[in-house]
């Protein structure tokens, strides 16, 4: 039967292996950000060549499963001679993958802004630079958070296909717990408690955001 | 890059392949009835009802779809759920996918005009046949986009089946590669497999949908 002493007692080494979860997202996020708004320039230049690599940057990283490019990129380092622990694989996975949606959260952002603004700053003589900087950008990063915030939450739940590269992250865990308890139910349903409770937060504060950002 | 392994490999390849559609189809098929079913109950069962559907909704959304198909594959027995690993993973999928497909009929119904309702109803028409007549007609015109874009989201979930053994592509693959020692060649192949098959299904997808669509949803 339900043995609700190993379902609390499993939540110790999970809430534990969570720190490698949000690890493996949050940084996932992080560089999935910086490489996100460089597709995204690429996606609006005027350059035929870097609008066709964005595209099928794009393209790819949202075409082929999430699972098949960690184990793409996970055995392809070692071949082409970078030898780095699994936790890079999984983190660099993690942030090419989420820089493909996050270039088009921001396109879409950056669209999504009224012309005029633009015109506008440039009317009055702002240098296009200036315009970038003070006009548009302040405003598709405030318009983009709740779809960024959402963009995190998927890659929380994706952070548990790492554990098939051997990082000791929440689903990981549990799948050890629960070999060496024999009782997977009581193990699994505490990772998924923890994996809701993470997200919860992460969607109240996605509702706040939304909230606040609303004109 | 050693690719003459495909050439003796392929035939388990291909009923790997096979097995991935199996799945998909299956997984969405189910699983847009059952997100179906839950659009129409969040509508119009009584409140507590709807509250327990709308837990179900938030659990299944903010769990990884590995750790549920761990919890029914390893965990169900446990309850008395014995199933073999083809049948939960399709089962899991159609779990996994339920409550974004019932998201989607949830906002395709909404999206339907009220005074079209009141006018059924003004000419005396019963809730199921308005159900029947108006809302499904109308709603899933508006839900199509959506639907076909999950479903391709679905496609690739399917791979993740691997993990509780079910024998899809990525499981025949990995086995080739454990026994020939060619795990980048066989990955990479894999990647570009899917990455043409995930953009010929969403070129017939939007295909389809403009199709469908064409004389109601106005377009620029």
């Amino acid at each position: 039967m339900f043995s609700s002493k190993i379902f609390l007692e499993s939540f110790e080494p999970l809430m534990w292996a969570a720190r490698y979860t949000l690890l493996v997202s949050g940084l996932g996020i992080a560089v999935g950000l910086v490489i996100g708004a460089l597709i995204c320039m690429a996606s609006m230049s005027k350059s035929g060549f870097l609008r066709g690599f964005a595209a099928v940057w794009v393209s790819y990283l949202r075409g082929v499963p999430m699972l098949v490019q960690l184990l793409v990129v996970y055995y392809l380092l070692p071949v082409i001679g970078i030898d780095v622990p699994a936790i890079v694989a999984a983190v660099g996975t993690t942030a090419i993958v989420a820089s493909a949606y996050i270039s088009e959260i921001w396109r879409g952002a950056i669209n999504a802004l009224p012309k005029g603004q633009a015109e506008a700053a440039v009317a009055i003589g702002m240098a296009p630079g200036d315009v970038w900087r003070r006009v548009v950008l302040p405003q598709a990063v405030s318009l983009s958070l709740p779809a960024l915030i959402n963009e995190l939450i998927l890659l929380v739940k994706a952070s548990s296909l790492v554990s098939v590269v051997g990082i000791m992250e929440i689903t990981r865990a549990s799948q050890a717990q629960a070999g060496s308890t024999f009782r997977p139910l009581e193990v699994y349903l505490a990772a998924a408690c923890v994996y809701l409770a993470i997200n919860l937060c992460l969607a109240a504060l996605g509702r706040y955001l939304e909230h606040r950002m609303a004109v | 890059m050693e690719l003459s392994i495909f050439a003796h490999y392929w035939p388990m390849l291909l009923k790997g392949f096979g097995m991935t559609v199996l799945c998909w189809i299956l997984g969405t098929g189910f699983g847009m009835a059952l997100g179906l079913i839950i659009a129409l109950i969040q509508r119009y069962s009584i409140a507590p009802v709807r509250w327990l559907v709308q837990v179900y909704v938030e659990i299944i959304r903010g769990t990884p779809f590995l750790v549920q198909l761990f919890l029914l594959y390893y965990g169900g027995p446990m309850v008395g759920i014995r199933l073999d690993p083809l049948p939960a993973g399709i089962v899991g999928l159609t779990i996994y996918g339920s409550p974004y497909f019932a998201e989607i009929f949830r906002s395709a119904f909404r999206a339907v005009p009220t005074g079209q309702i009141e006018a059924a109803r003004a000419i005396g028409m019963s809730e199921p046949t308005i159900v029947q007549r108006i809302l499904l007609p109308v709603g899933l015109v508006s839900a199509l986009p959506a639907l076909v874009n999950f479903s391709i989201i679905l496609t690739k979930e399917t791979v993740i089946l691997s993990i509780i053994t079910v024998p899809e592509l990525l499981y025949q693959t990995q086995r080739m590669s454990t026994e020939t020692f060619r795990y980048l060649e066989a990955n990479l192949v894999l990647a570009l497999f899917f990455w043409v098959f995930v953009e010929i299904i969403s070129r017939i997808g939007r295909r389809f949908e403009r199709r469908i669509t064409h004389y109601l949803i106005e377009r620029p």
